[in-house]
């Protein structure tokens, strides 16, 4: 059978760096192909490949069995491609329909139609069951609507092939259900589907086939029937993989001194709009706390508040029984406060300082690293030598900037410098983001090891996975409440999904031991 | 040495002048001059006497001052267009403070005074389109080219009061009052006026290197300029640093006044500057920002303002201001082919 | 005097004060429109001080030699495109700071101008006499009271209808769709297949098209070429673009507004309120604008950002 696309040993380079090492991917007409891979292994590169937004430095694309040459995107859309990026091409401030018609729109002498662009959205988006109003402006639409404009973009253009990066990664898990569901029917009615992720169950779920990409070579195929979770895993990263940190019981009872705490706390966005409403929580000394829940639900808000980076509308923030509510990011790091923050190059790292100027970060003013504004060079210096050996930060050269790290180390460099502060309470906010795996054990081995000294972590992440091997006690939170507190042990991810898209509180949850807080 | 080292500072730079010299060269010939006569001429008149010597430092000194002022600001991601008015104002004020104080203040008191009082109007200048991005989060470019012109209005103004009738310079100090040419210590410089603000201007480029590498005030005004949210986490008032930013910069650009009202004139006269606190912004781009490549990019365009007056009967010296143009083009060209350059090597 | 003649004495003055203002704005709104039309591609462009003096200098050489003062329009047009094409090679093609390239453009059109001025006229400070543009008497306009020598302008016709053009194009045709596209979020076009570096390059030689109309004007008007005669009016006409909230029509009415600050400036000369002040009006203007008092004053996203298609 003639694939309805092929890549035949596609190899492209940036600089040194060979980010896809003669791949070769053959899909069938009708069907949905997932691509997945770690971080890093080359899948979005492939796919930009294919696109047309990249050319390959060598190997051959068909598309119906006809060899293609994309100079641009546009050529690979005259030939029915579509993509659907990760992080959405839309234009904010400009309207659905306008978006969806860029570059064809429909003409009415000199002038575009605006009329009939809207109409011939609405026809488009009511024939394959993507509902939207063509009149809105994108910057107002919720990331679901968004994203079917995304996808109403390239049928509009006469797709019949549909690459879709990483279209799950901010919505709900109900969402994702009526997402399968258009790419299940769009798959019925000829088209075909490929889909690349990371999030396995979802391969299983949807998919027909699948290929495992490894630092930028295929690692292997398989029919999705014939395979499973831990053998894709296995794929990805070549080795057998430690799905679940070993750790002891915590040893923080009921009864130990509280870290952190948070009482009635009411943060808003930045636009203004309550995204934390009353949140109260506790973290032990000696326990992990694992919070869950989808981006946008207020936990990137919680973090800042806890943090000091933005202010708290109302309620009132502890750490070690100490009120810090009013006190400044440096203060609270005074006060026994560490942060791994969401985005370590914006926010974790400044990448042109060199590694030991990262690691005072938040402590420049401090004693010995400077007295009464001066800074110590001798000083830095030698906390940098030492903590970089600690946490096996590579290249460990105090003096190279940190933007040359790659993304696990420089992650490792930001844990050094947070979890060297000697703090009580550690906030790890997303800590193991696009990191390769082996600094992911590297790190959840430290934060078991920081709880197992005593102190508290407040562990935010959107792998549920991460959250239950590490948490002790999990709480989730939905439009910035918690919804439910209860123990790893006693609940599930199908559970926690429900959670998450706010319809676990009033139904019983099978087999959870901890109650719905309201 | 590792190649990155020494090429991204110094290959735009240099490029920079080889491009300008060669198009300078084709405006000589179309102006029927032979350019090996003109470049040499201008190397000789110059280069070749201690006079020359000394206008070139002349020269050079407030662009020491409005380069630092401009890489200071750039170091905090600040773009301050506004050096110019900010030298303008403040230098207006050290003439007419100084003339209204000279009869009840003593000569050297007095000096150390307005240059104090320099500093202070300049930082307090400055301090305005700072304070408007803190609070407003107003862009900084728009404000500090609109308070350039203010600052000319604003002069006009008083100079109704503060000017000698029928002038547009403030009353002269008196010589007690002004900074020491240097001709006194080194003879052969007699006739040009450079003066102990050169001192001053060495000063101000080693306080400013100590303060950005040395201080904890630096380290957070430096991360303030490459990740303004990377330094918030690290606990640095962000605004705040954008405010006491631009105050440092408008005194460093206070300083200009120095030079020639209370080292050359003794008198503020109207148009003074002449575009030094623009040439400024060229200054801190040469110099990449950094204390020492100001001093060499400020002797830069000395030498090139000089050598324009030398070369006038052969050339209009307005070719040094088609060069100055063509420096900062192509620098800032030069710089992104190099970054990408060394990007692709990695 | 009666007060029927006081009140044609007061219509009078004030229609002559309007059609002061018109003349006056009319190189504000010519480079305030094209600054939008940049800045809206996403390509700052304060070179627009430059391009009044390049395009002013090129029409005063143009009708000197050929004594025809619509080819002088012509070689500024030109002038203002070649110019805005140097700023926009540096900037969309080389990436380099949008900011810089306008002020050192704006520096090299100063030394330029001047050498040329010496080279040719042999002054420092003005060219020799050229011609202005001859009137248009357009039936029913010319014979306005009080406006009618204004609208017989060529160039002030010219300008108010590209002021409805310039709005026109940019939110109603592709094109202007397209420009607003890459200004906003340059990569969504480029995924679409829209060649960026291409409408990037549109939006600035509009601009400097737009801008050497502005030139021609100034030469015309004064019939001369003056050292740096463009006088800080590029950096008016940018702050009326913001002021204007980059649209054309708003722009427009911005640099009235300033032109009218002008007007009463230069009329109340010698009178008790300061001349000073009111030459500060528009400056003072632009930074309560900036600071929010009239609503935000939010530029396209993108804008000031140079787009390189490796960095995603």
């Amino acid at each position: 059978m003639t694939s309805a696309v092929e890549l035949r040993a596609i190899t492209k380079a940036f600089g040194r760096r060979v980010a896809n090492d003669r791949v070769s991917l053959a899909v069938e007409p009708g069907s949905i192909h997932a691509l997945v891979g770690e971080n890093g292994a080359g899948k979005t590169t492939l796919m930009r490949v294919l696109f047309g937004l990249y050319q390959a430095d060598s190997g051959e694309i068909l598309v119906g069995g006809e060899p293609a040459r994309f100079r641009s995107p546009l050529d690979a859309l005259r030939r029915g491609l579509g993509m659907v990026h990760q992080h959405f091409m839309l234009v904010p401030p400009l309207t659905v329909a306008e978006n969806i018609t860029l570059g064809r729109e429909p003409r009415r002498g000199w002038g575009v139609d605006r009329a009939r662009a809207e109409r011939e959205v609405a026809e488009i988006s009511g024939r394959h069951g993507l509902r939207v109003d063509p009149r809105a402006r994108v910057e107002n639409l919720s990331v679901g609507g968004q994203q079917r404009v995304e996808i109403l973009k390239a049928l509009y253009r006469g797709a019949r092939v549909l690459i879709l990066d990483e279209p799950t990664a901010v919505l709900t898990p109900q969402e994702v259900d009526e997402l399968f569901a258009v790419l299940r029917s769009l798959v019925r009615h000829g088209g075909t589907v490929i889909l690349i992720t990371h999030k396995l169950r979802e391969v299983m779920e949807v998919s027909d086939r699948v290929t495992v990409l490894r630092h930028g070579r295929v690692a292997g195929e398989r029919r999705t029937a014939a395979t499973g979770v831990e053998e894709l895993a296995g794929l990805m990263v070549g080795r057998a993989v430690l799905l679940r940190v070993q750790k002891a019981a915590a040893a923080a009872g009921p009864a130990a001194p509280p870290a952190l705490e948070a009482r009635g706390l009411r943060v808003r966005d930045a636009r203004g709009l309550e995204a934390v409403r009353g949140v109260s929580l506790t973290v032990r000394a000696g326990e992990i706390l694992g919070v869950a829940g989808v981006e946008g639900n207020g936990q990137a808000e919680l973090i800042e508040a806890l943090a000091g980076l933005r202010p708290a509308a109302a309620g009132e923030i502890l750490i070690g029984g100490r009120a810090v509510t009013r006190l400044s990011p440096r203060e609270r790091f005074r006060a026994g406060l560490a942060h791994v923050p969401a985005d370590r190059l914006a926010r974790g790292l400044v990448g042109p300082y060199s590694l030991a100027d990262n690691l005072i970060l938040g402590s420049q003013r401090d004693a010995p690293y400077a007295r009464r504004g001066w800074l110590s060079r001798p000083a830095i210096r030698s906390h940098a030598e030492r903590t970089l050996a600690a946490y096996d930060v590579r290249p460990a050269a105090p003096g190279a900037a940190a933007r040359t790290l790659s993304g696990g180390n420089q992650q490792k460099l930001v844990v050094a410098r947070e979890l060297s502060r000697g703090a009580r309470v550690i906030l790890a906010a997303h800590p193991t983001r696009g990191v390769d795996l082996g600094a992911i054990e590297f790190i959840h081995r430290r934060l078991v090891a920081e709880r197992d000294a005593g102190r508290g972590v407040l562990l935010v992440s959107s792998d549920l996975g991460e959250l239950l091997s590490l948490a002790d006690r999990l709480l989730v939170l939905y439009e910035g409440r918690v919804v439910l507190e209860t123990a790893p042990e006693a609940t599930d991810e199908r559970t926690l999904g429900l959670y998450m898209s706010g319809q676990g509180a009033g139904g019983s949850p099978p087999g959870a031991a901890g109650s719905a807080t309201p | 040495m590792n190649p990155r080292a020494w090429v991204r500072p110094l290959v735009p730079p240099l490029l920079a002048v080889a491009v300008a010299l060669l198009m300078g060269a084709a405006f000589i010939v179309a102006v029927g001059q032979d350019p090996r006569l003109v470049y040499g001429t201008m190397l000789a008149g110059v280069f070749g006497s201690a006079y020359g010597w000394g206008q070139v430092l002349f020269k050079a000194t407030p662009l020491v001052f409005t380069g630092l002022a401009v890489a200071v600001g750039f170091r905090a991601g600040l773009f301050n267009i506004g050096a110019e008015g900010q030298a303008y104002i403040s230098a207006f004020v050290m003439g007419w403070a100084g003339a209204a104080l000279a009869p009840h203040v003593p000569g050297p008191l007095l000096l150390v005074l307005l240059l104090a009082v320099g500093m202070a109007a300049g930082a307090a200048y400055a301090a305005v389109p700072g304070l408007l991005k803190a609070r407003f989060g107003a862009h900084e470019v728009i404000n500090t080219i609109m308070l350039n012109f203010v600052a000319t209005a604003l002069v006009n103004y008083w100079g109704h009061s503060a000017f000698v009738r029928e002038t547009v310079r403030t009353p002269g100090l008196p010589a007690a009052a002004m900074l020491p040419r240097l001709d006194a210590l080194w003879p052969a410089l007699r006739g040009s006026p450079v003066n102990a603000s050169l001192l001053l201007a060495v000063l101000a480029g080693v306080a400013v290197g100590l303060l950005l590498w040395r201080t904890s005030f630096g380290y957070e005004l430096r991360a303030a300029g490459l990740n303004p949210a990377a330094a918030e986490y690290g606990g640095v008032r962000v605004p705040g640093v954008w405010v006491r930013a631009m105050a440092i910069s408008g005194a460093l650009a206070g300083l200009v006044g120095a030079n020639f009202v209370l080292g050359y004139k003794g008198y503020f006269e109207s148009g003074f500057t002449a575009g030094v606190g623009f040439l400024g912004i060229a200054v801190a781009l040469l110099g990449r920002t950094h204390p020492v490549g100001v001093a060499v990019a400020a002797l830069f365009f000395g030498a090139l303002s000089q050598g324009g007056l030398v070369i006038n009967q052969l050339v209009p010296k307005e070719l040094v201001e088609i060069l100055q143009g063509i420096v900062i083009l192509v620098a800032i060209v030069a710089h992104e082919l190099v970054e990408r350059w060394l990007r692709r090597r990695a | 005097m009666s007060a029927a003649a006081g009140e044609a004495l007061g219509v009078a003055v004030l229609l002559g004060f309007l059609a002061q203002t018109l003349r006056i704005s009319v190189p504000y709104a010519l480079g305030a429109m094209g600054c939008a039309y940049s800045e809206r591609g996403g390509v700052i462009n304060i070179a627009i001080e430059g391009i009044f003096l390049n395009s002013a200098l090129a029409y005063t050489l143009a009708a000197h030699f050929s004594g025809n003062a619509w080819l002088g329009v012509v070689a500024a047009v030109a002038a203002g495109v070649a110019t805005a094409a140097l700023h926009a090679l540096v900037t969309v093609t080389f990436r380099a700071d949008q900011i810089t390239s306008g002020l050192g453009i704006n520096i090299l059109a100063v030394g330029l101008t001047r050498f040329v001025l010496k080279a040719v006229f042999h002054s420092s400070s003005n060219s020799s006499r050229v011609e202005g543009l001859p009137d248009w008497n357009l039936p029913g306009l010319s014979a306005l009271p009080g406006l009618g020598p204004v609208l017989s302008t060529p160039l002030v016709l010219i300008t108010i209808a590209l002021v409805a053009a310039a709005w026109w194009v940019m939110f109603r045709t592709p094109f202007g769709l397209r420009l607003r596209s890459v200004g906003e979020r340059p990569e969504a076009a480029a995924t679409l297949g829209l060649s960026v570096t291409r409408l990037r390059y549109a939006g600035v030689l509009v601009s400097g098209a737009l801008a050497g109309l502005g030139g021609a004007w100034l030469a015309s008007d004064q019939h001369s070429f003056t050292d740096q005669m463009s006088a800080g009016r590029g950096y008016i006409a940018l702050a009326a673009m913001i002021v204007g909230k980059w649209n054309p029509l708003g722009g427009a009415l911005a640099c009235l507004l300033f032109g009218a600050a002008e007007t009463l400036q230069i009329r109340l000369q010698g009178s008790a309120v300061p001349n000073e002040f009111l030459q500060m009006l528009p400056y003072l203007v632009t930074m309560l604008v900036l600071a929010g008092a009239v609503g935000r004053a939010r530029p396209p996203a993108a804008d000031g950002v140079p787009y390189d298609p490796e960095e995603q």
